[in-house]
C-alpha cells in the first residue's frame, strides 16, 4: 500500500497536535465487492484533511465506516485513542459529527429545531423531567437555545431561525447541516461534499466557513470533487481510487502525482494486485480504458481536471 | 371551453354567473335573509315529519338549522358590502365564503325538503313555506355565484374550483393585529361557548334527519369560516393565550354534562373521551415518531383488562381490589410494559414491515384474551365472556355509579365518569404537549423526518422509538382502566383491527390522520367527529362503513394534512409571506 504520510507543511494551518482520528487498515466488503480496501488515515487536531477520488472510489463508504453507519469488515477506527463503537449515535456522542452528501435535514422542522436536535447528545433531560418541567429542565433548554442561536449566528442563518428547513435555499440548507453537526460540539467534523451543486460564490463562502470552524479548534475531514476548493483548504489530501488509498500528502504533492492524474484522466497505470477485484466498477475503469487509447501521455494540471469531475 | 382559456389568461377572475355585481350582492343578501325568514313559516301540513315543521311563526327542528344557514349567508353577503366591523371576520375575503355558505344553505334546505317529500310521500306535502325556503336558498346561491371572485388564480381547469371560486386555496394572511387582552379573552370565551353550544346541539339531535341537516350546515359553515380567514384570526388569538384557551376548553367540556337532562348523551360523551384519549396516545407513535401502528387498540385492551382484574369484580381471576388511583397506575404501567415487550422485537423493522408486525400483534392480543378462559389456557381473562360485573368506582367515598345532585342539576352515572375522564384527558394532554415540545419530542420528530440523519445526530433511534411506543401504550392503558368501569364489563370483541364501532385500530388511526398528526387538538377533534358520526348515523346501518371509506378518500385527496394542520404546516403559509416580504425589501434596497 502506498502510504506517503507527509508532515503537514502547509503555511496557513495552525500548529497541529495529537492524532484525533486514526483509521487502521479499514476494509469494507459488500459480498464479493471490496469497496474500501485497507485504508489508513490519520487526522490530527486542528487539521483540515481532504479526501478525493473519482466517482465510486469508495469515499462515502469509507466515511460511513468512520461514522459507524457501516461496520468495517476489517480494521479499526479510533477516536482520541479509544476504539469507536459501531453505532452512529455513539460516534456522535464520542465527538465526531457529519453531514451528508445528499442533504438530510429534518425538512418539516424549523431551522432552530434542526440545530436543537444536533444538541441531543450534549443534553440529558429525560421524559419525566420534560413532563414535570423543573428548573433543571428549563435551564438546560434555555442553554440549548442560546447555543443553537449562537451557531446560527456563526453560520449566518440566525435571521431564518423560525423558517422551515425545507424552504431554505440550497446553499443555506448545506450551511444548516453544518450548523446542526456543530451543535453536537464535535472534535472532528466530517463533511461529505459540502459544495456539491454550489456556485463559485457559495463555494468560497463555504471555504471561509470551514476555516472558521477549524479556528474554533475543530478538525475537519472533507470529501469533495471541487479540486480548487480542496487544494485551497486542506492541510493534507488523501486520494482514494477503487477503494484504495493511492497517495496522501500536501496539495502540492498530490497535484504533482502522476497516478492521481491518471486515475482522474485515465492514463493507464499499473494497478496493485487486488485492483481487479476492488472498487465499484463505475466510472473509473471504463474511463481509463477509453482514454488509454486516445491520450496515453496526457498530463494536464490536476486543477484543470476539475470541470470534468465536477457534478 | 373558451371560458376556461379566458380565466387562465386574465388575472381578474370572471364570476361563474355573468351578473352585475350590485345585482349579485343583492340577490345573495336577499336570498340569505329570505332563507332565514322562511324558517318561521310552515313547511309541511303534517306533524308526522319529526320536529313539527307545521307551525307558522316559530321554527322547529330542521328549520333552526336552516335559520342559522340563512343568517350565515346574510352575514357574509353583508360583509361583501363592507359593513363596518364585519370585515374583521373576513380578512381573507368574503366572496368565496359567501359561495360556500350559500351552497351549505341550499344543501341543508333541499335536504330537508327532499326528506319531507320522501317520508310523507310526494311533493304535495310541502307547504308554501317549504317552497319559499327552497327558492330563497337557490336565489342566494345564484347571487353568490355572480359575485366577483376573491380567490387566487389557481388552476382554472378544475371544475369544482371554477364554480365555487377557488375555495380550497386559503388566503395568505398576516397575523391579526392584537386587540386589548380583555377583548381577546372575551372572544375566546365566546368561541368556546359557541363550540359547546354547537356540540351540545349536535349530540342532542334525536333523529337522523336533524343530525344530517346539522352536519351539512356545520361542515359548510366551518369551511366558510376557514376560507374567509375568520378561523385563522381565532387561531392567532388563541395562540396568544394558550393557557387560558386550554383551561377554558376544559371548563366548557366540564359544563357539558350539566346541560343534559338525561344520561344518554353523557354516555356518548364519556366513550368519546376514551376514544380521544387513546387517539392522543396513538398520536405519539404515529404523529410524532412516524411509526405506523395498526394494532394499537391492544394497549387500550391491556389497560381495560388490567383495570378489570384489579377492580375486585367477582368474576376477576385476581381477587384483589385496588383503590382507583392504584388501579389506574397499574393499568397504565402494565400497558406500558406491554408496549416495551411488543416494541422491543417489532421496532427493529421499519415502515411497511412494522405496520404488518403491529397488525399481527394486535390480533394476537385479541385471540389470546379470547382463549385464556380456563379451557384452552389458564383462566385469566374469562375468554369470550370477558370480565363482567365490574363494580363502580368510588373515589374518596364518592360513588361514581350513583347519581349526584350538584347545584340543582343531577349528574348521572355516565356524567360522573365523563368528569373523571376529563381529568384523565387533561393529564394526557399535558403529557403529550410537554413531551412533544421537549428534547424528547424533537428526537421523535427527527426520527420521523429522517431516521438515518437522526442517528447521525446522536439519537439512539431504537431507544426513542421504544420510548414513544411505551408512552403511547401507557396513555392508552390509562384510558383503558376507565373504560373497564364505564362499560360494566370487558370483553375481547371491541379490540379488533377494524369494525363498525369506534375504539378499534383503524378508527383510531383515522381519527389521528384526519384530525391532524402531531397536534393536540387534531386527534381529539377527529375522535369527536368519528364517534359522533358513528353514534348519530346509526340509521344508515351498513352504509356507514361505506361512507366512512368515501370520507377518508375525499379527505386524503383534498386535505391530506388533516383538519388541524400542525404548526409546521401553518408556518409554511406564514413563511412564504415573510420570504416574499424579505425579497421585496432587499430588491428595494
Amino acid at each position: 500500500m502506498t502510504d506517503i504520510t507527509l508532515e503537514n507543511s502547509s503555511s496557513n494551518s495552525p500548529a497541529t497536535g495529537t492524532p484525533l482520528l486514526e483509521a487502521r487498515g479499514v476494509i469494507m466488503r459488500f459480498g464479493g465487492l471490496t469497496a474500501v480496501n485497507n485504508v489508513d488515515l490519520t487526522v490530527n487536531t486542528g487539521e483540515i484533511i481532504g479526501l478525493i477520488g473519482p466517482n465510486g472510489a469508495g469515499k462515502t463508504t469509507f466515511f460511513n465506516c468512520l461514522t459507524g453507519l457501516y461496520i468495517p469488515t476489517e480494521g479499526q477506527v479510533t477516536y482520541k485513542g479509544t476504539v469507536l463503537p459501531p453505532k452512529p449515535f455513539k460516534v456522535t456522542q464520542a465527538g465526531m459529527a457529519r453531514t451528508f452528501q445528499n442533504i438530510r435535514l429534518f425538512h418539516n422542522m424549523t431551522v432552530l429545531e434542526n440545530v436543537l436536535v444536533g444538541r441531543h447528545t450534549r443534553t440529558k433531560e429525560g421524559i419525566i423531567s420534560a413532563i414535570l418541567r423543573g428548573p433543571g429542565y428549563r435551564r438546560e433548554e434555555a442553554e440549548s437555545r442560546e447555543k443553537a442561536m449562537a451557531l446560527l449566528e456563526f453560520t449566518g442563518l440566525a435571521r431564518k431561525a423560525g423558517h422551515l428547513a425545507r424552504n431554505l435555499p440550497y446553499g443555506e440548507q448545506r450551511k444548516l447541516e453544518i450548523a446542526r453537526a456543530l451543535a453536537s460540539e464535535p472534535g472532528l467534523l466530517l463533511l461529505d461534499e459540502p459544495t456539491a451543486g454550489m456556485n463559485p460564490q457559495e463555494t468560497r463562502a463555504t471555504e471561509e466557513l470551514v476555516f472558521a470552524i477549524r479556528d474554533r479548534g475543530i478538525a475537519v475531514l472533507v470529501i469533495e470533487h471541487d479540486m480548487r476548493f480542496i487544494f485551497n483548504l486542506c492541510d493534507r489530501v488523501a486520494v482514494l481510487v477503487q477503494g484504495e488509498k493511492l497517495v496522501e500528502g500536501t496539495s502540492e504533492v498530490v497535484q504533482a502525482d502522476e497516478r492521481v492524474i491518471a486515475a482522474y484522466l485515465g492514463t493507464p497505470y499499473e494497478a496493485t494486485p487486488e485492483a481487479g477485484a476492488a472498487g465499484e466498477a463505475d466510472g473509473s475503469i471504463p474511463a481509463s480504458d477509453a482514454a488509454s487509447d486516445a491520450t496515453p501521455d496526457a498530463t494536464p494540471d490536476a486543477t484543470d481536471a476539475t470541470p470534468e469531475e465536477d457534478q | 371551453m373558451t371560458d376556461t382559456i379566458n380565466t387562465q389568461q386574465t388575472p381578474a377572475l370572471r364570476p361563474a354567473l355573468p351578473l352585475p355585481e350590485a345585482a349579485a350582492r343583492g340577490l345573495a343578501a336577499v336570498g340569505g335573509l329570505a332563507t332565514a325568514a322562511s324558517a318561521f313559516l310552515a313547511w309541511t301540513y303534517s306533524s308526522a315529519f319529526p320536529g313539527d315543521l307545521t307551525v307558522n311563526g316559530y321554527p322547529g327542528g330542521l328549520q333552526w338549522v336552516t335559520l342559522v344557514a340563512g343568517l350565515l349567508v346574510l352575514l357574509y353577503a353583508l360583509t361583501g358590502y363592507r359593513v363596518p366591523g364585519l370585515r374583521w371576520l373576513a380578512p381573507g375575503g368574503a366572496e368565496g365564503a359567501t359561495v360556500i355558505v350559500a351552497f351549505g344553505a341550499l344543501a341543508t334546505t333541499w335536504f330537508t325538503l327532499i326528506a319531507i317529500a320522501d317520508e310523507l310521500g310526494g311533493l304535495a306535502n310541502l307547504a308554501s313555506g317549504g317552497w319559499v325556503a327552497g327558492i330563497a336558498s337557490l336565489v342566494a346561491l345564484l347571487g353568490a355565484l355572480g359575485l366577483p371572485r376573491d380567490g387566487v388564480a389557481a388552476d382554472a381547469d378544475n371544475p369544482l374550483k371554477r364554480v365555487v371560486g377557488y375555495p380550497g386555496k386559503r388566503p395568505d394572511l398576516r397575523p391579526a393585529p392584537a386587540l386589548p387582552v380583555a377583548v381577546e379573552l372575551l372572544i375566546i370565551t365566546l368561541a368556546l361557548a359557541l363550540g359547546l353550544g354547537i356540540f351540545t346541539f349536535g349530540i342532542d339531535t334525536s333523529y337522523g334527519e336533524l343530525f344530517g341537516g346539522f352536519l351539512i350546515t356545520a361542515v359548510f359553515a366551518a369551511w366558510a369560516l376557514s376560507r374567509s380567514g375568520a378561523l385563522g384570526r381565532l387561531t392567532d388569538i388563541t395562540s396568544r393565550h394558550r393557557v387560558f384557551t386550554a383551561v377554558g376548553a376544559f371548563v366548557a367540556a366540564a359544563i357539558f354534562p350539566f346541560t343534559q337532562n338525561s344520561d344518554a348523551n353523557a354516555s356518548i360523551g364519556v366513550n368519546l373521551l376514551i376514544f380521544g384519549a387513546t387517539a392522543l396516545g396513538l398520536n405519539v407513535v404515529v404523529g410524532l415518531t412516524g411509526l405506523l401502528d395498526l394494532g394499537y387498540v391492544a394497549f387500550l385492551g391491556v389497560g381495560a383488562y388490567t383495570g378489570a382484574l384489579v377492580s375486585g369484580a367477582a368474576t376477576s381471576s385476581l381477587h384483589v381490589t385496588f383503590p382507583f388511583w392504584a388501579a389506574a397506575i397499574t393499568g397504565a404501567a402494565v400497558s406500558g410494559i406491554f408496549g416495551v415487550i411488543l416494541g422491543a422485537p417489532t421496532l427493529r423493522v421499519r415502515g411497511d414491515y412494522l405496520a404488518i408486525v403491529t397488525l399481527g400483534f394486535g390480533e394476537i392480543f385479541r385471540i389470546v384474551v379470547n382463549n385464556l378462559d380456563g379451557v384452552s389456557g389458564p383462566n385469566v381473562t374469562g375468554g369470550p365472556n370477558g370480565i363482567p360485573n365490574i363494580p363502580d368506582l368510588s373515589i374518596f367515598g364518592f360513588n361514581l355509579g350513583n347519581a349526584h345532585t350538584i347545584g340543582g342539576i343531577t349528574l348521572g352515572r355516565f356524567a360522573n365518569y365523563f368528569e373523571l375522564m376529563l381529568v384523565f384527558i387533561a393529564i394526557i394532554v399535558l403529557v403529550f404537549s410537554r413531551s412533544s415540545s421537549s428534547r424528547i419530542g424533537r428526537a421523535w420528530v427527527a426520527i420521523r423526518e429522517d431516521e438515518t440523519a437522526a442517528t447521525a445526530m446522536g439519537i439512539n433511534a431504537f431507544r426513542f422509538k421504544l420510548l414513544a411506543f411505551a408512552l403511547g401504550a401507557t396513555l392508552a392503558g390509562l384510558a383503558g382502566t376507565v373504560m373497564a368501569h364505564v362499560g360494566f364489563s370487558v370483553v375481547p370483541d371491541p379490540f379488533v383491527f377494524a369494525g363498525p364501532v369506534p375504539p378499534n385500530s383503524a378508527f383510531l388511526l383515522a381519527a389521528v390522520v384526519i384530525g391532524g398528526m402531531g397536534t393536540v387538538t387534531g386527534p381529539l377533534i377527529g375522535a369527536a367527529l368519528f364517534y359522533l358520526l358513528q353514534a348519530k348515523l346509526q340509521f344508515l346501518q351498513s352504509y356507514q362503513l361505506l361512507l366512512f371509506g368515501i370520507a377518508l378518500i375525499l379527505f386524503m385527496r383534498f386535505r391530506p394534512e388533516g383538519l388541524i394542520a400542525n404548526k409546521q404546516r401553518q408556518l409554511e403559509f406564514h413563511e412564504d409571506e415573510t420570504e416574499s416580504a424579505a425579497e421585496l425589501s432587499t430588491a428595494g434596497a
